[in-house]
């Protein structure tokens, strides 16, 4: 199988992961859709690395991994937080930052 | 002795610091601490008298290093003073009759509540004069020189609750402002010819230097001396200065501080010396200040008023005399010695008059006077007697000396300065006759409530005191020459100058002036009745009333000017600076306010962002193959 089609389907696991992030107002639902973007990354990462025949894109999805680990961890412990002071996890409530 | 003379200046500035300080407890007694440091200072300089006298003339110039006060770069300054016959004479002067009219204050103050802070600011203008004359450079004598501003202003305005003499003070401040900006030109002066700012490198170094620079120098100094002496153009504050207790107005305007001008001529001599056009132009200044001083004093009648003008008149002549280089340096410094003592014993005089009338200070309310108060009258007549100049009292020591010397000299020079000291001796009998016969002889003039009495004896001593000096002290210092040698190794040897007219035409010309205007002043104030108030007169006598209308033309020329200047330049800032500054700011105000609405919290629109620049950002790489 031509490894492009990994490529391909990698950006519409992203183009999924940004449309919830950007559309869904549940902080749930688009922390889910961060995630869904870094595995996209991480698949497109390990596509380019068969595809060149090296191995420096597996190393980077295993870096992603982590990464992606700790993330959860702090994202999630920001949603209960937030849902502990405001009793709602919808990412428009909090609008502090207007200018 | 010599070395501790830095006690002159720690001791009374100790105690005024002290007498601020101590607050309401020491209201009881702080007065005497006044006068004791201002005794103290006394006898410290009188001991440094005794041992100076015991040394040869060549010796008698002694520095005394204090401290190193500005270290580093071009300049090198350390604070140190210089005791000389020319500032042990001053020294004496402030410390004597600083001392008597301390003792004088006691009495004169006595129910005054500020009493405290009175003799904490005498103290302070004690220290800061010491300082001044002991100075052995022009930034430390600058020092000093504010400092006696200082004591002048708060002493002037020491019933600062009046409006009037608040803005006496005021105005005596910022006309010495005036002065003190030629003293600081001076200092920059020096310092860009020079490269230094001590007596000895200055004194040294002027050789070198181009006639241009002594005479830019010479200017300056005069502006200075105009401003702290009360000299034309900058006399008018010394009138109004008068707001300030008697006291004041005997000890600073009239004996010590309105003479620091001379003083700072006579000690910068060797400037002058290279400087012809500067040192007529002082002699020029003296001149006119001395005639312009006698006519104000002719049509006074406040009787404080009138003794400024005499004093005016009479720093006009110590001007006179120090203009007219070595010959008039002594003189100059002589008749300051003298005048210190009559005029400050009349202003006790006027002050003891004034104790006993309810503080009423219009002549034409006074009159037959010396019934009642017999010392005042005595020692103030001899005060009045030496002013004139009669022989053997001690201005005629003085004042005929420097008239001679200013009949000394070639062309129109002698005539015209001589003329001007001949005249002013004529004039000056008139007015002071005036002054003392409308006061202590005539008819009562008094208003009802008034019962003139005599004043205590803490007042009458050191009016005495005054009195014996004005009487005895010129003829002590004159006999065989005992001043002008005593002051030669600083003035330098003035070589013998037969004046144009012969010495005894000068004398007698003198005296029969004097004679005639003592004469004309008893007829018209003395023998005759005078009027209570003013009555009309001439247009003259309007303008000598007015101060020949000093304050409308600095209004006019000076004040309304400046304050349309101003106006101007305010309007300027305000339409020009401000309006190109307010602009700007609005348009960066405006854009922010445009730019703030991207800024709205939602996270969703700024991860939108995020996402658009990023497809921005893949599209530019893929496209431009960056």
């Amino acid at each position: 199988m031509d490894p492009i089609n990994f490529v391909i389907l990698a950006s519409i696991l992203f183009a999924i992961g940004a449309a919830a992030v950007l559309l869904r107002r549940n902080a749930i639902i688009a922390f889910m859709g961060v995630e869904l973007m870094l595995n996209a990354a991480n698949l497109a990462l390990v596509a380019f690395s068969r595809i060149h025949g090296e191995i420096d894109g597996q190393i980077m999805a295993f870096f992603v991994l982590v990464v992606a680990a700790a993330e959860v961890v702090v994202g999630l412990a920001i949603i209960i937080a937030v849902f502990r002071a405001r009793q709602t996890i919808s990412l428009d409530e909090p609008a502090e930052l207007k200018g | 002795m010599l070395d501790l003379t830095w006690l002159l200046i720690a001791v009374p500035l100790a105690s005024a610091a002290f007498l601020l300080l101590a607050g309401k407890r020491a209201n009881p007694w702080g007065h005497w601490v006044g006068v004791a440091a201002s005794g103290t200072a006394f006898l410290v300089g009188l001991g440094a008298l005794i041992q100076m006298l015991g040394l040869d003339a060549h010796d008698r110039s002694h520095a005394v290093h204090l401290f190193t006060w500005i270290p580093g770069g071009e300049l090198n300054l350390d604070a140190g003073l210089l005791v000389d016959p020319l500032s042990m004479t001053f020294v004496m002067l402030v410390t004597f009759v600083g001392t008597l009219i301390h003792v004088y204050s006691v009495a004169y103050m006595e129910h005054d509540p500020d009493r405290r802070r009175f003799f904490a600011y005498l103290n302070l203008f004690v220290a800061a004069m010491l300082l001044l004359v002991l100075a052995d450079s022009y930034l430390l004598l600058f020092v000093g020189w504010e400092g006696v501003g200082l004591a002048s202003y708060l002493l002037i305005g020491f019933w600062n609750h009046k409006p009037e003499y608040a803005t006496a003070a005021n105005k005596a401040f910022v006309v010495n402002r005036v002065g003190d900006m030629g003293l600081i030109v001076v200092m920059g002066l020096m310092f860009a010819s020079f490269g230094a700012l001590d007596f000895d490198t200055v004194f040294s170094s002027v050789d070198g230097a181009s006639t241009a620079q002594l005479t830019a120098i010479g200017l300056a100094l005069l502006v200075a001396a105009c401003g702290k002496s009360a000299q034309f153009p900058l006399q008018s504050w010394l009138g109004d200065a008068m707001a300030g207790p008697t006291p004041v107005s005997a000890l600073i305007h009239a004996a010590t501080m309105v003479t620091a001008g001379v003083y700072l001529i006579v000690r910068s001599a060797p400037v002058f010396e290279g400087a012809p056009a500067a040192q007529t132009t002082v002699a020029a200044i003296g001149a006119f200040t001395l005639l312009l001083g006698a006519v104000i004093g002719m049509a006074k009648d406040d009787i404080k008023k009138a003794l400024a003008a005499s004093t005016m008149s009479q720093i006009g002549y110590m001007m006179l005399a120090a203009g007219l280089g070595p010959i008039g340096y002594a003189f100059a410094i002589f008749h300051l010695v003298t005048h210190g003592f009559f005029k400050a014993g009349m202003f006790l005089g006027a002050g003891s008059v004034m104790h006993g009338m309810n503080d009423q200070v219009d002549m034409r309310r006074f009159g037959a006077l010396r019934t009642a108060m017999v010392t005042t009258w005595v020692t103030f007549g001899l005060g009045w007697l030496a002013i004139l100049g009669v022989p053997p009292f001690s201005g005629f020591w003085s004042k005929d000396k420097i008239i001679e010397a200013a009949f000394v000299g070639e062309g129109a020079q002698p005539w015209i300065l001589g003329g001007a000291a001949l005249i002013g001796a004529g004039l000056t009998a008139f007015y002071m006759s005036r002054l003392f016969f409308m006061t202590f002889h005539g008819k009562a003039r008094w208003t009802d409530d008034q019962h003139p009495h005599e004043s205590p004896a803490l007042m009458t001593v050191p009016m005495i005191i005054l009195a014996v000096g004005s009487a005895f002290l010129g003829l002590f210092l004159a006999v065989g020459d005992r001043f002008s040698t005593w002051l030669e190794p600083v003035t330098g040897h003035a070589e013998h100058h037969e004046p144009v007219l012969p010495v005894a035409v000068i004398m007698i010309a003198t005296l029969v002036l004097v004679a005639l205007g003592a004469w004309v002043a008893w007829r018209k104030y003395g023998a005759n009745d005078v009027p209570e108030t003013a009555p009309a007169a001439s247009l003259a006598t309007i303008a000598a009333r007015n101060d020949m209308f000093q304050d409308s033309v600095n209004r006019g020329v000076f004040e309304r000017p400046g304050t349309h200047l101003t106006r101007t330049l305010v309007y300027a800032d305000a339409a020009v600076v401000d309006a190109a500054v307010d602009k700007t700011a609005g348009s960066w105000a405006r854009t922010g306010e445009t730019v703030r609405k991207t800024q709205n919290g939602q996270v969703r629109s700024y991860a939108l962002t995020m996402l658009v620049g990023l497809v921005i950002v893949i599209f530019l790489v893929v496209q431009g193959g960056l």
